[in-house]
């Protein structure tokens, strides 16, 4: 009967949008359903050698009803194929499941955020290497949507413990060149032969290896400090509070 | 048009030098050139001659067969294209149609073609092998050679043996029951047919626990090599399924990754060699096995080299199996740094996947994997194109259902490390590198050595460079701006000159001395 009842939905889907679901039953069975189906590429969401799905907006899957149709078609063009032998209704559970990877709800949590924002911006100096709606360095990833990606735990590890909480693509390279100058930098591409790299400015250079007489880059290092001693208990309590506000345009 | 491309199994054998007939370029494996117009002198000069872009964005992985001015070159996900090699132009396109839904591991791919007589012969997606007109693309015959919906497809190049094109299969991911088999090229009639997993009773089903052997998977995605003079074939299997644990399947699980030789005329098994007894990392034995003939402690004998996924290079006797050399070539933590005396792998304790993740190098990808190897017979040594990458393996619980994952388990890159790769210059009688070029990043790029001293690959990043053979010194790059998957062929143009090619990102590039 519940068959019958999804299928007339999956009709009256064509025209009206599908809704994946959130309850907790469904996300704890698209859990199960993702570890046999997905993880073989995706790993948990963030670590595997097929794209992140722990991100708020999916490229290919603006709204549910995308998700569900990649999830049932593949993507053409790529390495994703389609389901293997899942009904439509587990199909929308892993949807739910990939959605929840990627939006933490917006829940009542402590601090006050208008404070945290002000040591955001003062206290903390945060604006200096990361931005937020288009304001704010160059140095760290952009937190405009972080509050939908990550847990006010997560946040807190971050701030507190960056090393354990590494972002890809944020990698320190430290260059020593031939006429022994030292140049610095994100780095943002590397190949065999070249190294790009963007300083703190902003400013972005790309240097032939065989120029270089030393190159280290800092792997498993973060390259934001600790500031569990920068903030008193209170303030970092506020400071997550306004991260866990950053949610876009969404 | 047709005499022009007629070939006949006997000149298969005995290539034109400007022709590039098998996968490999010759049924030994070598994939190395005798042409030498591009040398070590000229090749500062190389340049672009032309590009062709493919019409989908799947992962090109195809590497060209060239005969008479014609290359015929397969695209993702089964589809082939005649081009006219000197300028790139399109002759003709078989454009697959493929049913819904079928299911694939990893990427729509195709990685080539085989030609004999003037028929062009690919394997697809939907498990099929198809003859196609050489002079015009018109389907010949096509036969279904697996169920599809049971995740059996064709990725591999068929190879020809005499008047037989030999096929495989990929599904390894999907409990299939692995098989090579053997169609008649005029007629399409199945010759033989040899499967890699054991039947109910057979000596090698006790390597399986229960019923496991049913779901073993042990698929043969990648083309293997011949021997006209011993008429023994000799293909790789790949990983016992399911891929991440062992328990269902306690024991050898004989014939997954392991090398077999099949006669020609029957595909009757003479001998096998399994490298990794019990695999639960997924090191599928599908690298290319490598035929040479060479003194070995004073005495002539005819040899396969091969280079595995699980981190040893291997040297065994073709004509018995007889394991002759076992050697890691690349970073290992699974087994003792030395084979047993009969070649098996001791394995360590705690390396075998787990629910919490078990870091074992090589990860799942290996030390090397699909991207072909060259040997030169003027340098002796077989090159490799090897990956160092650590993972961390999980094991899962997956239970058998047709058409569907049968994984139980898989694996991350270890976190905190950067892969690298390297291409090795291996001497077959040591199992060392004369010389090693190291990779940013590990290449999926084959490797084509010429008589004109160079070996070509691509970087992971697209750069295609040519190395001096002896020292591994890079003389030339051009870089090509994509991910490279594929594997380098040396052709002569219908213009008289040499011309080295590759599939890079979703184009065939096509280079020549000016």
């Amino acid at each position: 009967m519940r068959y019958t009842i999804l299928s007339l939905w999956f009709a009256v889907a064509t025209f009206a949008q599908i809704k994946a679901p959130s309850d907790e039953a469904s996300l704890r069975n698209g859990h199960t359903l993702y570890q046999f189906h997905c993880s073989f590429c995706h790993g948990k969401g963030d670590d595997g050698m097929a794209a992140n799905l722990v991100s708020p907006n999916l490229v290919h899957a603006p709204t549910d009803s995308s998700l569900v149709n990649i999830i049932r078609n593949g993507i053409g063009g790529t390495d994703m194929p389609p389901a293997l032998g899942m009904t439509d209704e587990e199909m929308l559970q892993v949807a739910g499941y990939v959605r929840s990877l990627g939006r933490t709800a917006q829940t009542s949590i402590p601090g006050d955020k208008a404070k945290g924002r002000a040591l955001y911006n003062g206290k903390g100096g945060c604006a200096g290497c990361h931005m937020v709606g288009g304001s704010g360095g160059r140095m760290g990833p952009d937190l405009s949507q972080i509050g939908a990606m990550r847990s006010p735990s997560n946040l807190r590890t971050s701030i507190v413990e960056p090393n354990a909480a590494i972002v890809g693509g944020w990698t320190m390279a430290h260059l020593t060149l031939k006429s022994a100058s030292k140049v610095s930098g994100i780095r943002l591409n590397e190949d065999n032969f070249y190294i790009s790299l963007r300083d703190g400015k902003g400013k972005i250079q790309t240097i032939a290896k065989a120029d270089a007489t030393k190159i280290d880059r800092d792997i498993t290092k973060s390259s934001m400090p600790s500031y569990e001693k920068v903030f008193t208990p209170e303030e970092m309590t506020d400071l997550i509070a306004y991260l866990f506000s950053l949610r876009g345009a969404m | 048009m047709k005499t022009l491309l007629l070939l006949t199994s006997t000149m298969l054998y005995a290539q034109a030098p400007g022709d590039w007939v098998h996968w490999q370029g010759n049924v030994q494996g070598h994939r190395h050139s005798p042409l030498k117009q591009i040398n070590k002198t000229n090749v500062t000069r190389l340049k672009p001659a032309w590009v062709f872009q493919i019409d989908k964005t799947d992962k090109f992985e195809a590497s060209p067969i060239a005969l008479n001015g014609i290359l015929f070159v397969s695209e993702p996900p089964s589809d082939v294209t005649a081009l006219e090699s000197r300028s790139g132009k399109v002759l003709w396109r078989y454009k697959r149609v493929l049913p819904d839904n079928v299911p694939f591991c990893c990427g729509k791919v195709n990685r080539g073609v085989a030609i004999l007589g003037d028929l062009v012969f690919v394997g697809t997606l939907d498990a099929h092998l198809v003859a196609l007109d050489a002079s015009t693309g018109n389907v010949v015959w096509d036969v279904a050679v697996a169920d599809y919906k049971k995740g059996y497809s064709s990725t591999v190049a068929p190879l020809i043996v005499k008047d037989k094109v030999i096929i495989g299969s990929a599904g390894g991911e999907f409990g299939v029951g692995g098989y090579l088999a053997a169609y008649d090229a005029k007629s399409g009639k199945q010759a033989w047919r040899l499967n890699t997993l054991p039947a109910a009773g057979d000596k090698a089903a006790e390597t399986w626990k229960g019923d496991s052997y049913k779901y073993g998977s042990a698929t043969t995605w990648v083309t293997g090599s011949y021997d006209p003079s011993l008429n023994l074939i000799y293909w790789g299997t790949g990983n016992p399924g399911p891929d991440w644990k062992g328990d269902k399947r306690a024991g050898d699980n004989l014939y997954s990754d392991s090398i077999l030789a099949i006669d020609g005329d029957t595909g009757k098994m003479k001998w096998y060699f399994q490298f990794t007894p019990h695999d639960v990392h997924d090191w599928d034995a599908t690298q290319v096995p490598v035929l040479v003939d060479e003194m070995w402690n004073g005495k002539m004998r005819k040899l396969v080299l091969f280079a595995n996924r699980n981190a040893f290079y291997y040297v065994l006797d073709r004509e018995t199996g007889e394991y002759l050399l076992g050697k890691q070539y690349v970073r290992q933590t699974w087994a003792q740094p030395e084979l047993d005396a009969k070649g098996r792998p001791v394995r360590l304790p705690s390396t075998t996947p787990t629910p919490n993740g078990t870091v074992v190098y090589p990860n799942s990808a290996g030390a090397t994997n699909f991207q072909a190897p060259s040997y030169s017979p003027l340098t002796r040594l077989h090159y490799v194109m090897t990956r160092d990458e650590g993972g961390v393996f999980y094991s899962g619980d997956d239970t058998y259902k047709e058409g569907s994952w049968y994984l139980a388990g898989r694996f991350v890159s270890k976190p905190g490390e950067e892969a690298t790769g390297a291409i090795k210059a291996i001497d077959p009688k040591t199992g060392k590198s004369k010389w090693e070029y190291p990779m940013s990043s590990p290449s999926w790029s084959g490797v084509l050595t010429t008589a004109g001293g160079l070996v070509f690959a691509a970087t992971a990043d697209g750069d295609m460079i040519a190395l001096d053979d002896t020292t591994g010194k890079l003389l030339w790059r051009f870089p090509m701006g994509g991910k490279a998957f594929a594997n380098p062929v040396s052709y002569t143009a219908a213009d008289g000159k040499q011309h080295i090619t590759i599939a890079c990102g979703h184009a065939l590039f096509a280079f020549t001395v000016e």
